[in-house]
């Protein structure tokens, strides 16, 4: 299986996305994030999508399927374009005196921000590439993590594709 | 100063029902399929005031099939009303139905009222909700000034590209209410440019493969009948010596008794045409979707050809069977832009010769049965007597593929029946429509005893509307497909598909004001036959089949177009 990451712009009309998930699960493909949201455009919105697919036939198809939709005005797999890619996620993690510095500690390498403080608990919040994010719950995992939230990516072309050359890319392959 | 006066989009005060039978007259519709309920009720008095022809079905399923039928013999789009809720409901097997043999429907439900949308209120579905995986597309009508636009927009989907069904669900407040409304609005709609054209390079690309190819065969599909494409498919065919194979859905697109024929191919299709598909080494699909019915295993599916699809929805190429030559076009803009191409034709003697071969001595068969009817007979006498001239419509099963390998489609627009999904009840109904659709035109409804009492309750409107459709029961006392399968796959286990008791046809026929016949041989179905064929009046024939007779030859499931079994006697 691989994972891929498809953007698609949309009217944003009543109804749309509950249309491209329909069509997600009418066609038997595998979600794992979808994410929505305005564009700079009124009333055109733009959804992401990471999908795991078996191989180039069942990803062209998806796109093809997604095209279709009345109201879908382009479809684009970015996935091995330079793109940058974010997810947040929202961590809630036991904290005592004592391992409240600990977790500090592995936050500030993160980039990641302590934005709530309880007696016995304290709210990470983390952006990044799913690894990043990844990477981060699991070194925050020994300590107990009381809640997780992750936002799913969402993902653009960068401005520049071919000058920007040192971009990893992002292949995702698992 | 004077400013000058712009001219106002002209406004109308109107009724949400009145401003959508004024939009259904401008889109030129001259009949709706329906049935009234509560949230329609608005849209039915303004049907009583400014009439358009209405066809009351007595279910919704038999409105929407047979506004298929219409669909499919007219090439307009078939209109349909239903309620909301349940009368909305009804309408799914057909709507899906629509959607597998790409048929162009617009469907007009009535919702609930919008400020109790939400809250389960009396006859309240989702009907968007449910039929969003079925149509085309669809809307819910959140304001009356929409509504002009939507119906337009609904017209241009359903009958632009690849044909489809589009819903448009009306809240009874919106269809009630009075508003300023206009006209005057373009379709816009970015996100739905199909591509009629194919592109040059590709066209050019297919007529090279043409050219070196030995074995071509072109696999024709319902496609080349929705463009309206088949003097142009029979001028590519004859120009470049290619043979042609149809599809369930694609009978009359090619003519049957042409030299360059070789039948139907899939499952029930024919020995040469299914060795063509197999054989072939340049395989060209003109409108057609390789259907799992069509294409047997697919791991030996033409297993030496190059493959060229031509279609108008991109998304079916490369979908089910891998393509090396893909076209996005219109069928009938296809044949022409290949006409177009210098070139000489095909080097297929050998290989016509190789399947004319196949032609004769592995042709359909049929064993001689004296009780009881032949049905296979049956349906050459049919052909027989009408010459081929009627339109022919039936639903799934053992009758519909005996009628697709008997009788000989020689025209376009001439059958209909229901190839994706399948529908049992689907062929009766229909050939109301298609009846609607050419009144002066012989339509044939050959049914099953089980699909024909699925939506027997039609029958009324041949009386009603003075239809002079012919019903052909193929009465074997079963659901013949599912005993053939069952005593194929399933040890001869006859679960569920034996009917112990069955209705007496003839009095059903006489109870609805229509003329009902039995026939239990072939001399007696032939003498009625040739008496009602050729009158006015709807009539009903309980032909009593053969019951063990089943259909061959047959490509079982799982094993490919070459491994067809039952191919002799």
């Amino acid at each position: 299986m691989k994972r891929r990451i498809v953007t698609a712009t949309v009217l944003n009309q009543s109804g749309v996305l509950n249309r491209v998930t329909c069509l997600f699960t009418k066609r038997h493909f595998n979600i794992e994030s979808i994410t929505v949201g305005h564009t700079e455009t009124e009333g055109i919105s733009k959804m992401t999508f990471v999908v795991s697919v078996e191989d180039d036939r069942q990803i062209e198809q998806l796109l093809k399927q997604l095209n279709k939709q009345i109201d879908v005005l382009k479809v684009s797999d970015i996935t091995n374009q330079a793109i940058v890619a974010r997810e947040l996620a929202l961590i809630k993690v036991l904290a005592n005196g004592q391992t409240r510095a600990e977790i500090n500690g592995i936050v500030e390498p993160f980039r990641a921000l302590i934005i709530d403080l309880s007696r016995d608990t304290l709210i990470v919040q983390v952006t990044g590439d799913t690894e990043k994010i990844e990477a981060i719950i699991e070194l925050l995992k020994p300590y107990g993590i009381k809640e997780l939230s992750r936002t799913g990516v969402t993902a653009f072309a960068r401005g520049s594709q071919k000058s920007v050359t040192d971009i990893k890319q992002y292949t995702l392959l698992k | 100063m004077k400013a000058n006066v712009k001219a106002e989009p002209q406004e109308q005060r109107l009724t949400g029902a009145e401003t959508l039978i004024h939009a259904l007259k401008q889109e030129d519709v001259d009949v709706v399929f329906g049935y009234p309920g509560g949230a329609v009720l608005p849209i039915y008095d303004a049907l009583y005031r400014n009439p358009i022809k209405h066809v009351l079905a007595r279910h919704e399923q038999g409105a929407i099939h047979s506004a298929e039928g219409y669909a499919r013999i007219s090439g307009k789009p078939g209109v349909v009303i239903a309620t909301s809720g349940p009368g909305a409901t009804n309408l799914v097997t057909g709507i899906t139905d629509a959607m597998m043999d790409s048929l162009p429907l617009v469907i007009f439900t009535g919702q609930v009222a919008s400020g109790v949308i939400g809250t389960d209120a009396f006859q309240e579905a989702d009907v968007t909700g449910v039929t969003m995986p079925i149509t085309k597309h669809n809307y819910q009508v959140r304001d009356l000034k929409d509504l002009p636009r939507i119906v337009k927009e609904a017209f241009h989907i359903a009958k632009t590209g690849r044909p489809g069904p589009v819903l448009v669900d009306i809240p009874k407040d919106v269809s009630a209410s009075v508003s300023d409304v206009s006209f005057d609005c373009p379709v816009h709609l970015p996100g739905f440019q199909p591509t009629k054209r194919p592109n040059l390079l590709q066209i050019k690309k297919l007529n090279e493969a043409i050219e070196t190819a030995k074995k071509p065969v072109i696999l024709a599909g319902a496609g080349v009948l929705h463009a309206k494409g088949s003097e142009q498919l029979r001028a590519v065919a004859e120009a470049k010596h290619i043979p042609v194979v149809h599809t369930l859905l694609g009978l009359g697109a090619f003519p049957a008794e042409h030299p360059l024929f070789l039948g139907m191919g899939g499952m029930h299709g024919c020995y040469a045409a299914n060795m063509a598909l197999y054989e072939s080494d340049l395989l060209i699909s003109v409108g057609a979707r390789f259907d799992d019915r069509l294409t047997g295993n697919l791991k030996t599916f033409a297993p030496e050809a190059t493959v060229a699809h031509i279609d108008i929805d991109p998304a079916e190429i490369g979908k089910n069977v891998a393509t090396q030559i893909p076209i996005v076009a219109d069928a009938k803009e296809a044949m022409l832009s290949l006409l177009d191409e210098q070139g000489t034709p095909a080097l297929s003697e050998d290989w016509l010769q190789h399947l004319d071969g196949y032609k004769l001595e592995y042709p359909y068969w049929n064993k001689e049965v004296k009780q009881v009817i032949s049905p296979q007979q049956l349906m050459k006498d049919i052909h027989l007597i009408t010459q081929g001239e009627a339109i022919v419509t039936t639903d799934v099963g053992q009758h519909q593929m005996w009628a697709a390998q008997y009788y000989t489609f020689n025209e376009p627009h001439k059958w209909v029946t229901s190839g994706g999904l399948g529908t049992m009840g689907f062929g009766f109904p229909a050939a109301i429509g298609a009846q609607i659709a050419e009144p002066d035109k012989k339509v044939i409804s050959i049914v099953g005893d089980g699909g024909f009492q699925m939506t027997s309750e039609e029958m009324i409107l041949l009386k009603e509307m003075n239809l002079p459709v012919k019903v052909v029961i193929v009465n074997n006392g079963a659901m013949g497909m599912v005993r053939q399968w069952q005593e194929a796959f399933y040890e001869k286990r006859y679960s569920q598909s034996v009917f112990m008791t069955q209705p007496d046809f003839v009095k059903l026929a006489e109870c609805y004001g229509v003329r009902g016949y039995q026939a239990s041989n072939i001399d007696e179905a032939r003498a009625l036959l040739s008496e009602v064929l050729h009158d006015d009046e709807p009539v009903l024939i309980d032909c009593r089949v053969c019951p063990e007779e089943n259909v061959f030859p047959m490509v079982a499931p799982g094993t490919g177009l070459h491994e067809m079994i039952g191919v002799r006697p």
